[in-house]
């Protein structure tokens, strides 16, 4: 096998476990509150200024600015949905759609006002595994530890707690879940909480790959929204295998061809999957 | 101990209930009887939170229910098993019965509760790490009631236990809800098998029209002839 395709599948499989946490997230959020963070990518972006402010510039160890960025944007995402979200629950999804597309322009505007359109880099610099010829950066390593270690967490939350069984259950029957003892309301924001914390965990892990500006949603935003339609949307695992799928699409389109026509051909493949199974690869 | 007064509630634009007022005393075991689109539901689903009512008032053991939400209901100790039973599908029974536990106080209990409730029904137990949407009919409803159980309600809301289930399993539900009495819990209960439901209860109402037409003992409401020629069939 040529060693450097062999290389760009092994870094497809650590960009797989980088997007399936991205996915997660989202997906979580759809399945338990049934609306669309379509400004998801943005509060990672949030969560990656932080840590370039509280790192890079104030000199904050890097491991206690990563737990006030996830923290942070824990935080927004309690805010997004008791402010944006919660009035408008019951209304058209199309609504929804807008109210957190009207946060994502939001944010980056707001981002640009603050910070300008500079690039900016956390200024950490992790060298590379070696072996042999393969060329692996630990920073990828160890995105793809943690994104690992992240959603085997939030697998054991959701299995063996009551709160997790609860957020697994209230998609199946919303409404008898007060006669369960069980506040809606409070779920919701918790699962907020939960899928601001795992952005701003994404943060963290993308903060050490890329320059962080105020457009960087856009490099993982939409097609983390691709990765989630296409493994069902609000299904986890559906979401995961989308993740690896798409991740080697791009490694190994990348390497075949180039990175720009890698999403391309992501893109296309997208296309044509969701032609053939419109509810995605486990969606019902 | 449930004392429902003068309570009227809409089902969407439409009035289904007119000055309803009903009691259960503790320990009885009570139902209301009545056609389909009498009312009974909503009824249920007053009472546990779920439908606010239009005026009118509840209390249960002396304390007003007015304005609280399903979840303080059930805290306050009152579990109902909903119309169609309604279980989580795709979680496993013994998933199920921990929603029933959710509520902190029926947590630090669970595994004593579940013990208690496996004992009252073993086919549970058998089917414990089952999806629940994989049950049969009659399964489904033990584990309904089960699942209701888990909270240690003192008052138990059952919405008509029995339907869609074939004339054997209806039985096997009766029998059911009659051991769950003998072991002293006070019941609320809707059906329209008439038949049967009057064997079962001390006292019954009949709703008619979101209205009570009558309320007394089982046997008064067997002898009225109301109830003998459009219920019962006699």
């Amino acid at each position: 096998m040529d060693i450097f395709l062999l290389e760009a599948v092994l870094n497809g499989v650590m960009f797989g476990g980088l997007l399936a946490l991205l996915a997660l997230g989202l997906n979580l959020i759809f399945g338990v509150i049934d609306v669309v963070w379509i400004c998801y990518a943005e509060l990672v972006m949030c969560g990656m200024y932080t840590i370039y402010w509280l790192h890079a510039v104030y000199g904050v160890p890097f491991p206690l600015a990563a737990v006030a960025a996830i923290l942070l944007v824990a935080l927004l995402g309690v805010l997004l949905h008791r402010i944006i979200i919660e009035p408008i629950l019951g209304s058209a999804p199309i609504n929804q759609l807008l109210a957190t597309g009207g946060l994502l322009f939001f944010l980056q505007s707001f981002a640009t006002l603050l910070f300008t359109t500079d690039f900016r880099n956390v200024g950490i610099h992790l060298p590379s595994l070696e072996l042999g010829d393969i060329n692996l950066g630990y920073a990828r390593i160890l995105a793809f530890a943690v994104a690992l270690v992240g959603a085997a967490a939030l697998y054991l939350f959701l299995a063996r707690t009551y709160l997790g069984t609860a957020i697994r259950a209230i998609s199946q029957d919303r409404e008898i879940m007060g006669l369960m003892g069980v506040d809606q309301r409070r779920i919701y924001l918790i699962t907020s909480a939960i899928g601001g914390g795992l952005a701003g965990l994404a943060a963290c892990l993308l903060v050490l790959q890329y320059d962080v500006h105020p457009f960087v949603g856009l490099s993982f935003g939409p097609i983390t929204f691709m990765i989630c339609v296409l493994g069902g949307l609000g299904n986890m695992i559906g979401g995961v295998i989308a993740a690896f799928i798409m991740a080697q699409i791009i490694a190994i389109g990348g390497y075949e061809l180039s990175v720009e026509y890698s999403e391309v051909l992501a893109f296309l493949v997208f296309i044509v999957l969701i032609m053939v199974r419109p509810q995605g690869i486990l969606g019902k | 101990m449930l004392e429902v007064t003068g309570l009227s509630a809409d089902y969407g634009s439409f009035r289904a209930l007119f000055e309803v007022s009903l009691g259960v005393e503790a320990g009885e075991t009570v139902a209301v009887i009545g056609p389909n689109g009498a009312g009974k539901t909503t009824l249920m689903r007053v009472i546990s939170g779920l439908l606010p009512p239009h005026s009118g008032t509840l209390a249960f053991e002396g304390r007003s229910l007015a304005g609280l939400e399903a979840h303080r209901i059930v805290e306050a100790g009152i579990a109902h098993v909903p119309e169609n039973r309604r279980l989580f599908p795709r979680l496993t029974v013994e998933e199920n019965l921990r929603m029933g536990a959710y509520m902190s106080s029926a947590r630090a209990r669970f595994v004593e509760r579940r013990g208690w409730v496996y004992a009252l029904f073993p086919r549970l137990e058998e089917r414990r790490n089952q999806l629940a949407g994989t049950l049969s009919g009659g399964e489904q409803q033990m584990c309904a009631i089960a699942r209701a159980l888990m909270s240690e309600p003192r008052l138990l809301l059952l919405d008509e236990p029995s339907a869609g289930l074939a004339p054997l399993v209806v039985q096997q539900v009766f029998d059911l809800v009659r051991r769950i009495r003998e072991e002293g819990f006070t019941v609320l209960i809707v059906e329209q098998n008439v038949r049967q439901v009057l064997e079962l209860v001390d006292r019954a109402y009949l709703l008619e029209a979101g209205r009570i037409a009558l309320g007394g003992t089982a046997d008064e409401l067997k002898r009225s002839d109301t109830v003998r020629r459009s219920y019962l069939g006699l």
